[in-house]
């Protein structure tokens, strides 16, 4: 494409992102669970380390999503990173595979404090439709302390960054 | 020995570190608003930057003190760069010369800091990463020179403040051949330096690609806001120095208070058209192949080297 087709598509389109919804409360206040405590330091700024510890890339689109234009979780101060050193958030997804459980470890003993291990989706809160499997270690629970979890297989778009809002309080 | 191109010297230092988190934020929030994107607005960098210093620094096992003193010094390196090159006044340093071999020594030390950081953890990324940060500063510092010292030839001193107010004396010198070619030169060079596209991304996760960020994949907390903040304030200084090559209007001729504010709002209005631009050039642009890296910025020293050559034609 011209530079000039792609200015011209550039002014058509405008903003597609949807008009942000107010400040989320807890989601919690509904099941009746206590609601998590998240260090008041990550307030306003979180960087996103993704963990696919076992997932069958459902969760990977619906995240693709969440950090795309429409959804665009970076106007909360949500941002993906290319390294657990530098973020706050350890974003996990899937059941905990046998060959993912240590490098999951891992990754968030390598995540410096304080940090926030986010469990996304059905397979990572309690192993879904792969519990039992032979090559499962369980879910993301049963590795790392986990902090905040979003339910769905896959979970909406919406609930991500949802749960990315609870953490940067934006 | 007068005190106040001293005190001019760190008002700019001041100036430089407020300013460099918010040229970033435009050049990011430019970018999403291009992108269809809300974008997180132009205080996100500062807001980054103070989470990062709330955190506790981890570093890799085996790592030697060069892991904590690298960020430091790079981050010196950048502060020593924004009191020398002219940005909100053109007040000439008696202690230090901003003389253009000072300023891309004090480039380089701050280049070696973050390639030995990169080397430090022995990851192989950090490895990688430094190597082409290498190559990439041996082909940038010749182009630097002799953009520089093209510039310097009509005005009869290799100092940058000299250069400057020489320039923003007798304007008809930024309209020559050479003047235009030395900056365009420039220009290219400081892209190359501060890791922006089409030489890195500065976006990107794909590790294999990268150049700047490998290097600090093992940073972090405050070693990586140091880095960060180091890295922003290159960008902001070397794009103001150009912002002030080409509209040398505004930059303080004396130390009075008047004309140090009208400087600073002239360096924050250059900073914000340089930012805007830069962030839309970038959208309209991939990353070059690495090994098409070199090509580009051998054109620019040929630039260089015909802004020497006309310089000389002209005088």
């Amino acid at each position: 494409m011209s530079l000039a087709g792609l200015a011209r598509l550039i002014w058509r389109t405008g903003r597609i992102a949807e008009p942000a919804p107010g400040v989320p409360g807890r989601p919690d206040h509904d099941t009746g669970a206590e609601a998590p405590v998240l260090p008041r330091a990550l307030r306003g700024s979180v960087q996103v380390r993704h963990v696919d510890a076992g997932s069958c890339n459902g969760c990977e689109i619906e995240l693709a999503a969440a950090f795309g234009p429409v959804y665009d979780a970076e106007r909360y101060g949500a941002r993906l990173v290319a390294s657990p050193r530098h973020a706050d958030v350890v974003l996990v997804t899937g059941a905990v595979t046998r060959n993912m459980a240590e490098p999951l470890r891992l990754t968030v003993a390598a995540t410096p404090q304080p940090r926030v291990v986010l469990a996304v989706g059905d397979c990572a809160r309690d192993c879904g439709a792969f519990r039992g499997a032979y090559g499962v270690v369980g879910a993301v629970g049963d590795v790392v302390p986990v902090d905040l979890a979003v339910p769905g297989c896959p979970p909406a778009p919406a609930d991500i960054v949802a749960a990315l809002r609870q953490v940067t309080g934006r | 020995m007068s005190v106040a191109p001293l005190v001019v010297a760190l008002v700019q230092v001041a100036v430089a570190v407020v300013f460099a988190p918010l040229v970033i934020g435009v050049t990011r929030q430019t970018r999403a608003r291009l992108e269809g994107r809300v974008g997180p607005g132009v205080l996100q960098p500062a807001r980054d930057l103070r989470k990062l210093l709330a955190k506790t620094p981890l570093r890799a096992a085996g790592t030697s003190p060069l892991t904590v003193v690298a960020p430091v010094v790079l981050l010196a390196s950048s502060l020593l760069l924004a009191a020398l090159v002219p940005l909100v006044a053109a007040l000439p340093l008696a202690l230090v010369p901003g003389d253009l071999f000072v300023v891309v020594s004090v480039l380089l030390v701050g280049t070696v800091a973050i390639a030995l950081l990169g080397l430090d953890a022995g990851s192989a990324f950090g490895g990688m990463g430094s190597s082409r940060h290498m190559t990439i500063a041996a082909l940038v510092e010749p182009t630097v020179l002799v953009a520089v010292y093209a510039l310097s030839i009509p005005a009869g001193s290799s100092a940058l403040p000299l250069i400057v107010a020489a320039r923003r004396d007798h304007p008809a010198s930024i309209a020559t051949p050479a003047g235009v070619l030395a900056v365009v030169a420039l220009a290219i060079v400081v892209l190359a330096e501060t890791g922006r596209l089409p030489i890195d991304n500065p976006a990107t996760h794909l590790e294999l690609t990268m150049i700047h960020e490998a290097m600090v994949l093992e940073t972090s907390a405050r070693d990586l806001a140091w880095v960060d903040l180091a890295s922003w304030l290159r960008l902001s200084v070397l794009l103001g120095l150009v912002g002030n090559l080409l509209l040398p209007w505004g930059v303080a001729g004396t130390a009075a208070v008047g004309p140090v504010l009208l400087g600073a709002l002239a360096l924050a209005g250059k900073l914000a058209v340089l930012a805007v631009l830069l962030a839309t050039a970038e959208v309209g642009m991939a990353k070059l192949r690495l090994f098409r890296v070199p090509e580009l910025l051998a054109g620019s020293f040929v630039l260089a080297f015909l802004a020497v050559t006309a310089s000389y034609l002209v005088a």
